[in-house]
This record gives C-alpha cells, sequence and structure tokens, in this order.
C-alpha cells in the first residue's frame, strides 16, 4: 500500500480494539493566580468563569481528536492551582465555597474529575494550608468530582511529620463521611512527596507554581499493548524483552504527542507535557500486573515483582522519551490495586500483600494506590503508612503518594465495589502494631544526605 | 491528507461498492485497496484522500460507522497522522 505498511495500519488497529489501547487523559492546567480577591463570593465567582473560559471546548475537542484518529481518549479533566495558595485569608467555610465553585465548573464544562484543591506543606504549613486541609473531608463528601492533594514532602525540604498527622486525621474523617459510599471519597484525596507540577492523572493532579496560565498535559496508557507485546515475544531473555517494551513505549507515547498537539492546536492552549504512564483499568488485559506475569511471575506479589516491575518501569521510560517533545507528570507505571484485575486478583488470594506493594513502589511511578483497608486501623497506623510510603520518595528522590481508603463497616477480606475505572478490591490486611510514638513526636524528618551514597 | 478506512468482518459480498459509494459520496477519492487477515477475521485496507473532502471529516467517520453497522460489518476510519505517528520515526 502506498505509503503505508498493511501489518503497521493492522498492528495500530489491533491495539486499540484487542489490547484497549486508549488515550487516558487529556487535562487542561489552569492557573488560578488571576482570580485572587479578599472577597470569597469575587474569588468564586472569578474562578468560575475563567476555568469555564479556558477549557470551554475541552469535552468538543477531545470527541473530535477520538473520532479523527479513532483512538479512544477516556477522560477529559482540569487541574488548577492549589487552592490554598490563592485562597487568602479565607476560613474553612471559604474553602468549602470554592470547592462547590469547582464542582459546579466541572459540571458546567462536562468534565469527569477537576484537580487542585489542594496544599504544599513539606516544609511547613500556612495559615491557609491548615485551614485548606481542615476542610477537606468536608469538601470532597459534599461535592463530586473534585479531587485534593497534599504534598508533605520533598527530597529537598524532608518529611513534614506534622501534615502526615494531619492528612491521616483527614483520611479516617472523610471515610466516615462518605460511610454510605464505602468510604469512596478517600479515592478523591491522595497524600504526596515530591509532587510533580505537571500530572494529568486524577486524584493528584493540579498546575503547579511554576507553570504558565494554562497548559495541555496528556496521560497515555496502554498495560493491555505492553502485556500482548510481552506474550508475543515467547521464551526471549531480559535484553530483548526489554526492547520490546520500549519499542511499544514508543508507540504508545507517539500516540500521546500527537492527541496532545492537536488538542493544543485545536484549543489554543500551549502544549505541557505527555506523561508516559501505564495507567491501567478494571477490564480484562488492561492490568500491570497481568504484564509482570507474562514477564514470568506465576502471580504478581511473588519474589521477583520488584525486579520485573523495575525493568518494566524503567524501559517504559527509555521508549517512551524519545517519542515526546516534553515528559513530565509521574511517568512510569501505575499499581493502583482496585483499578487493576491482576492486582485485585493477586490480593484476593494473598500474594500481594501491602509489604510487598510498598516495596513496589520503591521502582515504580507513584506509590500506595487505590488500596482498602478497614475503617478499624488506628489513625496512627494510617499515619505509620503514609510516613513509610512518604520516607521511600524522599530518599530516593522520586514522586511516592498514598491514595488508603479505610472501608467503612468492611474487615479483611470483604469486597468493596466502587465501579466504573475505581474498581473493587478486597480489604487487605494491615500490620496494626502501634507507631503512636512515633508519630505524636511531630516535628520534621530533616532532608536526607545526597552523597555517601549506599 | 490522506485516511485510513479498515473493514473487518467474516463476509465482503458488496462491500467495497458500498464503501466506494459512501466515498464518492463526499468526493472522498480512493487511492489504493489491499486485504489482508487481522486474526480470523477478512480485513480490507482503503487509502483515500481527504483533501476534497465535502463534510468535516468527523462526520464522514460517523457515516462510516454507521455503514458498517447496518451492513453487519467493523469500519474504523482513521487520520493518517497516527500511522505516521506511531510507525515513523
Amino acid at each position: 500500500m502506498i505509503n503505508f505498511n498493511t501489518e503497521d495500519i493492522l498492528e495500530t488497529i489491533n491495539m486499540i480494539r484487542e489490547e484497549n489501547l486508549d488515550i487516558r487523559t487529556i487535562t487542561v492546567g489552569i492557573s488560578l493566580f488571576d482570580c485572587v480577591s479578599d472577597d470569597a463570593d469575587i474569588l468564586c465567582s472569578r474562578i468560575y468563569d475563567k476555568i469555564n473560559r479556558t477549557a470551554e471546548n475541552l469535552i468538543k475537542t477531545g470527541e473530535d481528536i477520538e473520532k479523527q484518529y479513532g483512538i479512544p481518549i477516556i477522560n477529559k479533566r482540569v487541574s488548577v492551582t492549589p487552592i490554598s495558595l490563592i485562597g487568602g485569608r479565607l476560613t474553612s467555610d471559604g474553602y468549602i465555597k470554592v470547592a462547590k465553585t469547582l464542582d459546579r465548573a466541572a459540571k458546567s464544562l462536562g468534565i469527569n474529575f477537576i484537580g487542585g484543591y489542594g496544599a504544599l506543606v513539606q516544609k511547613g504549613y500556612t495559615t491557609q494550608a491548615r485551614a485548606l486541609i481542615d476542610s477537606i473531608p468536608q469538601a470532597l463528601s459534599e461535592t463530586d468530582f473534585v479531587c485534593s492533594s497534599v504534598n508533605v514532602a520533598s527530597t529537598k525540604a524532608g518529611i513534614n511529620m506534622d501534615a502526615i498527622r494531619h492528612c491521616g486525621k483527614t483520611v479516617k474523617e472523610l471515610a466516615y463521611l462518605t460511610k454510605e459510599k464505602d468510604s469512596i471519597g478517600c479515592a478523591k484525596f491522595v497524600v504526596f512527596a515530591n509532587v510533580p507540577d505537571d500530572n494529568p492523572f486524577m486524584a493528584g493532579a493540579f498546575h503547579g507554581i511554576g507553570e504558565g496560565d494554562c497548559c495541555i498535559n496528556v496521560g497515555v496508557s496502554g498495560p493491555g499493548v505492553v502485556a500482548a507485546a510481552v506474550k508475543n515475544a515467547g521464551d526471549c531473555d531480559l535484553s530483548e524483552l526489554a526492547d520490546i517494551i520500549k519499542r511499544t513505549a514508543f508507540k504508545i507515547t507517539r500516540m500521546g504527542q500527537l492527541v496532545a498537539h492537536e488538542a493544543s492546536r485545536l484549543m489554543n492552549i500551549p502544549f505541557g507535557i505527555v506523561d508516559l504512564s501505564l495507567a491501567p483499568t478494571p477490564a480484562v488485559g488492561d492490568s500491570v500486573a497481568l504484564i509482570l506475569e507474562e514477564m514470568g511471575l506465576e502471580k504478581c506479589g511473588a519474589h521477583g515483582t520488584t525486579a520485573c516491575l523495575a525493568m518494566l518501569n524503567d524501559a517504559v521510560k527509555k521508549g517512551g522519551v524519545m517519542a515526546s517533545s516534553h515528559v513530565g507528570g509521574l511517568s512510569g507505571a501505575f499499581i493502583p490495586v482496585s483499578e487493576d484485575a491482576g492486582m485485585i486478583d493477586a490480593v484476593s488470594c494473598g500474594v500481594l500483600t501491602l509489604e510487598k506493594l510498598e516495596a513496589m513502589t520503591a521502582v515504580c511511578s507513584v506509590g500506595l494506590d487505590m488500596i482498602v483497608i478497614s475503617y478499624d486501623t488506628p489513625e496512627d497506623v494510617i499515619c505509620g503508612i503514609i510516613a513509610d510510603e512518604i520516607s521511600i520518595g524522599v530518599v530516593n528522590t522520586k514522586t511516592t503518594a498514598v491514595r488508603l481508603i479505610p472501608a467503612f463497616g468492611k474487615k479483611v477480606g470483604d469486597r468493596v465495589c466502587f465501579g466504573g475505572l475505581l474498581g473493587e478490591a478486597p480489604v487487605i490486611a494491615v500490620n496494626t502494631s502501634s507507631p503512636s510514638k512515633f508519630i505524636s513526636r511531630g516535628g520534621r524528618i530533616p532532608a536526607p544526605i545526597h552523597s555517601l551514597k549506599n | 491528507m490522506k485516511a485510513i478506512i479498515t473493514v473487518t468482518g467474516r463476509d465482503s459480498m458488496g462491500i467495497i461498492a458500498k464503501v466506494a459509494t459512501a466515498c464518492a459520496d463526499v468526493d472522498v477519492n480512493i487511492i489504493d485497496i489491499s486485504q489482508s487477515v487481522l486474526k480470523e477475521y477478512f480485513a480490507m485496507i482503503m487509502l483515500v484522500d481527504i483533501d476534497k473532502i465535502n463534510i468535516p471529516f468527523t462526520a464522514f467517520v460517523d457515516r462510516m460507522t454507521e455503514l458498517g453497522r447496518s451492513t453487519g460489518l467493523d469500519i474504523h476510519t482513521m487520520h493518517e497522522d497516527i500511522f505516521n505517528a506511531m510507525h515513523r520515526v
């Protein structure tokens, strides 16, 4: 065929139709600094107007691109400046007003999430940040689409343990306030270390302070495509397997770059970054755990899982980096338990434990994500889980995050079903030996040294 | 600019004529046709020129999808850029 190879065409079509290849999200980042006002109502009305004005054509643009290239675009979203930075002298009640305004804006645009209801407290609290974090349980339980994140640590600043204690309390309160719906509010709240400024994925997306007025960030996905490529590779050695993953990641990312470029052109908004992520969905085959199993593990969570994931994550980055002019966000393999059929299965049969998941996060993209624990887990233990995960990020100079769901009224082994892309998960066992004294000390864990590495 | 139309299904009786007519109706010119096998399905691939198309390309995509639905086949119409992006460095 003139200029085209039939096999290439069929490969692309097969990736989309059979292997769940998609663009996971087009996220428009919007700065809200120019909305600042000392009057909550004026602030809210400016926020509403600016979001609606900037992202007015987001849904239509997404749908047009979807049709033009025949590639599904699953989510269209908006991220904004962390609200604690533009709140001025708002009280918690004022912040709730802003959260409801964001929710209204999301509904008016027809998007399914809006991120940025958050604070950056890696070194210390401002009064605004404290008021905002205080408002998170009510804000997220009284809105549908608002997502929130708090950055509690960074490699340069160390770990703000007071903030971790605050976030542990927030998670529990949020779980209680959304107890009628299996504590689903916690799926919209994530605690970070080294949070990226340009992440297009929820719940952690926000428009960072060094960003421009607005930008388009695109998150690609394709665990199904990588799993199929690994499966088709047969019994090759790991060098060859890494090459196959790199080539596949390259193709996936090129598609993301094309979509990002087109969205940027159509909406007249500058292109920000492509996030090279393997983001699973509960659909059969669209699973990061399945890739690891195709690499040669009997079950995800077996010894060897961390090594497989390290190689996968690295190969995805190496393949993707050349395919896009700007790479950013979280970029790597995601391991959200409830959103990945293979992970759900591995947790259900007891092979994949919380401790193994924690080890896996040291070599992959994000962290302890969409993990359902019992609501009876003490608050201090939740803080301990957060502190452990955050310290992995701080010491290894990478992003880590925690999105735990203490499901009200559920016990270890019970199943919780959120539906849609959030999926379902069994309640995982937690070691409840108490870290209370450590957590109650408060203060900051100093930033780690960056020489004498061992 | 060009687009790729793929038609997959178990039976192709008269389908080339129908797709060709649908293209001609909107001034889309067929440049090349080839056929192949995708899994157990017959697959026809058409390369078409859309420079002179007289309706929006997305409307043409809808028409072709509908044609597929009414004939029991899968018809996908995609802009050439996606193949260029994925398969050419």
